[in-house]
């Protein structure tokens, strides 16, 4: 009970003052039938020792010392060290959403700082002060097209992260708004355009893309837009990997761009907490979900932060708000804004630029084993590549696995069609010798212990 | 014990704004072209040219992200921390919100190589570790709420809601009838609403009784055969424990509609009641409320799901599987489930803060939490409630609600009073909610606080009142001593600037 600052003597004596006999009489509002007269089953209190204990034994069980070339929409990338120093700053971290602003104005202008940093980046107007993360966010990104609009169908693109579909498809359920799946083209990996402009109609909200897509395929936004625009319908843009708009054209013809920022520092921890965000042009900002810092002033002229426009938020239209959420990611959201500054104008690009050359050489190393093959060669692409295999994943991916690598994942389980083929992903952590043992292993031959 | 004379008003000078912490500019402002913050290792693979590979798909103008040192940064971030209020400052005692202490052991196993690491869709193999501490978590979580199933999948509080509700709506949808209508109490977060629209159901308003709790005679009338579920908070928002819980569940199951339970207000049940024993079918618990992850400025937070068998098959997917030989692995085939609510399995580092929390109380240890959350409360109600009103004298659990009817007689309101007790060093309490209550004070002190700051807390709400009578402008002009003074809320709404621009 190290965290309770009372001692027996001062419950008795708040008691009294209360009026109340026992800590008993509190609880007599609860019907007798309905208390727990038990004590709860859960572990014995531990010592601060036995939970670190507890918790780095879990660690070990997990396996730290494997090279991994898992993306597929979470990425591991070096985490400057200030992050964790300034994250876990009390005034930070054990603060709570910004609604006194008098009190607020390191975590509101932070935020501010962090929507700039968004809107520069996706080269829109604005953007919110986060969301969940990917998933959700492309999925409110498409509910806010149908607010927009007034249309009730949206277009996914097949190639959108398939459990960002998935997602999609639990809230598109119950909001009476249809979706259709447009493919890929088999030599590129690209969208499909004719297809596309098959199923863009005058009842279309919205077109859901991503880019990179899921095969790490950069699509040809421009084209895209332009079928969507001429049926008045929004492009929506999902950006899975964040790192890639150092080096990847941004998304400019987008209507709105929802995007999961785990990439600017936020470790990979098993899938969350991670960082969604949607940024969008600007006479669409009305509709926008989740919280919004706008600048002002005080009553002295100072420049300072608020929370704005929460007409559009639960707590003050109740069931006819944009959205419901209202807890988001501040503190991750934090984290990106450390990260960017750090990198900054320059390093945004020089990172890429490395991931660029990571996952080239190791598409090129890789494919060039006997029996592999690189996919979707005719489009341009940031750090993930589509192997395909003679053999079956399951075959090789024990001989990494023997050699501390964790290779690409099976593509099959989403996509049938793709049986024997692989999603690499290659970031500037990666080593030049990851990817050499990776080959070798792949091509069954010896590997020199490293 | 401390007076009301030691911590009268020092004043009204206000901060020191010539102070360079205290004028710390934008990171755009302060950046020059070439400083840097970071150095790459050299590339050990060929060097590749990004405008031949990316062809048109290659950025030509970059984004205007700052240039600065490392130094810098530190001191940008820094500075700003020092604006804000905390938990670890003072008493946060914002009604509905829970702010807790954030114990830091929490943050050092977060950070464990192994668990923060460690990548979605790695083999099962390699991730028991994390598994088990999931498994473990979801069995804490199950014998705390009295619960038979669970997933950890919703980002948040208010997901964790949609994603119950779309559990309510696909049994009644498997039973032949989706239904149309939630009822939610006029008492409700405003999260609860929102939720039910999401799902596709319209809602509709409960009134709450002249004790702000449930209307049993208003539910009998208003649950029918289209009525899909009541979303109820229990303890209230006005911090009451609805006695008539029983009859209530009663009422809904008799026309074959569910009891949803906010389990926003679990701090005030933990180890003394379960809402699985009372007739809740389905739930959420906030982690970052009740658990002590942290509130971070607004997030991340956390919003498990709990529900009773017979909503078990909808759970979304995944599920965890316990297999034969006692290792763990994500089950995909469930072919009644609500669908996917979020990418992966949650934010798996919150489970672990929220783990370590059950771990460091034990049994012993969380009941005595929600006994000394519960007495904190009691102990500010008996010791404010001379001076401002008490709407509803219905026992207080763990948070008390008072109005300003007292202190709006004379011209100063709940939000002015929640101003002022910025200058006392406390965050304000939760203004104007419930909207049952008119000119809300809304009050959560949490197990966190010791009789010292209470007592600190009191004076402080007992000096306000008294300058409301006597010197009430001091009142409505605050806070005196804060950075910033009062900001201009019409304006940034009128004309949003949204993001910083480079100016000519």
């Amino acid at each position: 009970m190290r965290y309770l600052p009372k001692s027996p003597a001062e419950r008795e004596q708040m008691l009294a003052e209360i009026g109340a006999l026992s800590i008993d009489d509190l609880f007599a509002v609860i019907p007798a039938g309905h208390r727990l007269n038990r004590d709860l089953y859960v572990p014995r209190a531990y010592a601060e020792s036995e939970i670190i204990d507890y918790f780095r034994a879990a660690g070990a069980k997990n396996a730290t010392d494997y090279a991994s070339f898992l993306g597929a929409g979470a990425y591991r990338h070096y985490r400057p060290v200030i992050i964790d120093s300034l994250i876990q700053r009390g005034e930070f971290l054990t603060s709570y959403t910004p609604y006194q602003a008098e009190i607020s104005q390191g975590t509101l202008q932070a935020i501010f700082e962090f929507q700039t940093m968004i809107a520069e980046l996706t080269g829109m107007d604005v953007a919110n002060a986060s969301m969940y993360d990917g998933s959700t966010g492309a999925a409110e990104a498409v509910m806010m097209a149908v607010r927009v609009t007034g249309r009730h169908k949206a277009v996914v693109a097949s190639t959108v992260h398939p459990e960002y579909r998935e997602v999609l498809a639990t809230y598109a359920k119950h909001q009476g708004l249809p979706t259709t799946l447009v493919g890929y083209n088999a030599e590129t990996g690209r969208l499909d355009l004719a297809a596309l402009e098959a199923e863009v109609t005058q009842e279309t909200a919205a077109v859901l893309v991503q880019s990179p897509n899921f095969f790490g395929v950069i699509e040809d936004i421009p084209a895209i837009a332009a079928i969507a625009h001429a049926k008045s319908a929004l492009l929506i843009v999902s950006i899975a990997e964040a790192i890639s708009l150092g080096v990847v054209r941004p998304p400019v013809e987008a209507d709105i761009v929802s995007m999961e920022a785990q990439s600017f520092g936020v470790a990979l921890s098993y899938g969350g907490p991670f960082c969604g965000v949607i940024a969008a042009k600007e006479q669409f900002v009305r509709q926008m979900p989740g919280r919004l810092v706008g600048q002002t002033v005080d009553s002295s002229g100072y420049r300072g932060f608020v929370l704005t426009l929460s007409t559009r938020e639960q707590h003050i239209r109740r069931e006819k708000a944009t959205s419901n959420i209202c807890t988001n990611q501040a503190l991750v959201a934090l984290m990106a804004t450390i990260f960017l500054s750090v990198y900054g104008k320059e390093g945004i690009r020089e990172l890429a630029e490395h991931n660029l050359a990571k996952a080239n050489y190791a598409a090129q190393t890789l494919s060039s084993q006997p029996g592999a093959k690189l996919l979707f060669k005719g489009a341009p692409r940031f750090h993930e590549f589509v192997l395909q295999t003679e053999e079956s994943p399951a075959q090789w991916s024990q001989r990494l696995l023997d050699n501390k690598i964790v290779g690409g994942i099976d593509l099959s389980r989403w996509y049938p069609e793709l049986q024997n083929c692989t999603l690499w992903c290659a970031t500037e952590v990666i080593t030049r010798a990851n990817i050499d043992t990776a080959a070798n292993a792949l091509a069954a031959k010896l590997v020199e212990a490293l | 014990m401390t007076t009301d004379a030691m911590i009268l008003p020092r004043a009204t000078t206000g901060k020191v704004r010539s102070h360079q912490t205290q004028n710390e500019a934008l990171l755009f402002e302060k950046s020059s072209p070439g400083k840097r913050a970071y150095k790459l290792p050299p590339l050990d693979v060929p060097e590749v040219d990004a405008a031949t590979l990316l062809g048109a798909a290659h950025r030509t103008t970059p984004g205007e992200l700052p240039e600065l040192s490392e130094i810098e940064i530190i001191r940008h971030f820094t500075r700003l921390s020092t604006w804000n209020y905390a938990i670890d400052l003072g008493m946060y005692p914002l009604g509905s919100c829970t702010m807790k202490y954030n114990p830091r052991v929490n943050e050092l196993v977060a950070r464990i190589e192994g668990l923060a690491e460690a990548h979605p869709y790695r083999p099962d193999s390699l991730a028991q570790g994390i598994l088990e501490v999931i498994e473990l978590l979801q069995r804490c979580l199950l014998e705390i709420t009295g619960m038979d199933a669970i997933t950890l999948q919703p980002a948040a509080g208010a997901h964790g809601e949609f994603t119950g509700i779309l559990l309510v709506r696909a049994w009644h949808e498997s039973q032949g009838n989706a239904r149309k209508k939630i009822l939610i109490p006029d008492s409700a977060h405003g999260t609860n609403p929102a939720t039910a629209a999401i799902c596709g159901y319209t809602v509709e308003n409960l009134k709450s009784n002249s004790e702000g709790g449930i209307d049993l005679e208003a539910l009998t009338r208003q649950v029918d055969e289209e009525t899909a579920a009541l979303m109820l908070t229990n303890p209230s928002t006005i911090g009451v424990f609805e006695s008539q819980i029983a009859q209530i569940a009663e009422i809904l199951h008799a026309k074959g509609a569910l009891l949803y339970m906010d389990g926003a207000n679990m701090n005030a049940l933990v180890g003394k009641a379960r809402p699985g024993d009372f007739g809740v079918d389905v739930m959420h618990l906030n982690l970052h409320k009740t658990f002590s992850t942290p509130h971070g400025g607004g997030g991340p937070g956390s919003g498990p799901v709990a529900c009773k068998t017979f909503l078990e098959p909808f759970l979304p997917t995944p599920v965890l599987h316990q297999n034969e030989n006692g290792t763990k692995s994500w089950s995909y085939d469930r072919p009644n489930s609500v669908g996917r609510v979020r990418a992966f399995y949650g934010n798996v580092g919150m489970f672990i803060r929220a783990l370590a929390y059950i771990l460091a109380n034990g049994p012993d240890g969380l009941r005595q939490t929600t006994e000394d959350a519960v007495l904190n409360a009691n102990y500010i109600r008996a010791k404010l409630e001379d001076i401002y009103e008490l709407p509803y004298k219905t026992a207080s659990m763990h948070e008390v609600v008072f109005n300003d009817k007292r202190q709006r007689a004379l011209g100063a309101t709940t939000g002015e009073i929640a101003k002022r007790l910025i200058d006392y060093g406390f965050h304000p309490y939760t203004v104007s909610f419930p909207m049952i209550v008119h000119g809300a004070l809304m009050i959560e002190p949490t197990e966190s606080e010791s009789l010292e700051e209470l007592d600190l807390f009191i004076a402080a709400m007992r000096a306000i009142a008294r300058e409301v009578e006597e010197t009430p402008e001091l009142v409505k002009t605050a806070p005196h001593s804060t950075r910033v003074s009062k900001l201009d809320e019409v304006q940034a709404a009128r004309k949003p600037i949204l993001r910083w621009r480079r100016t000519a």
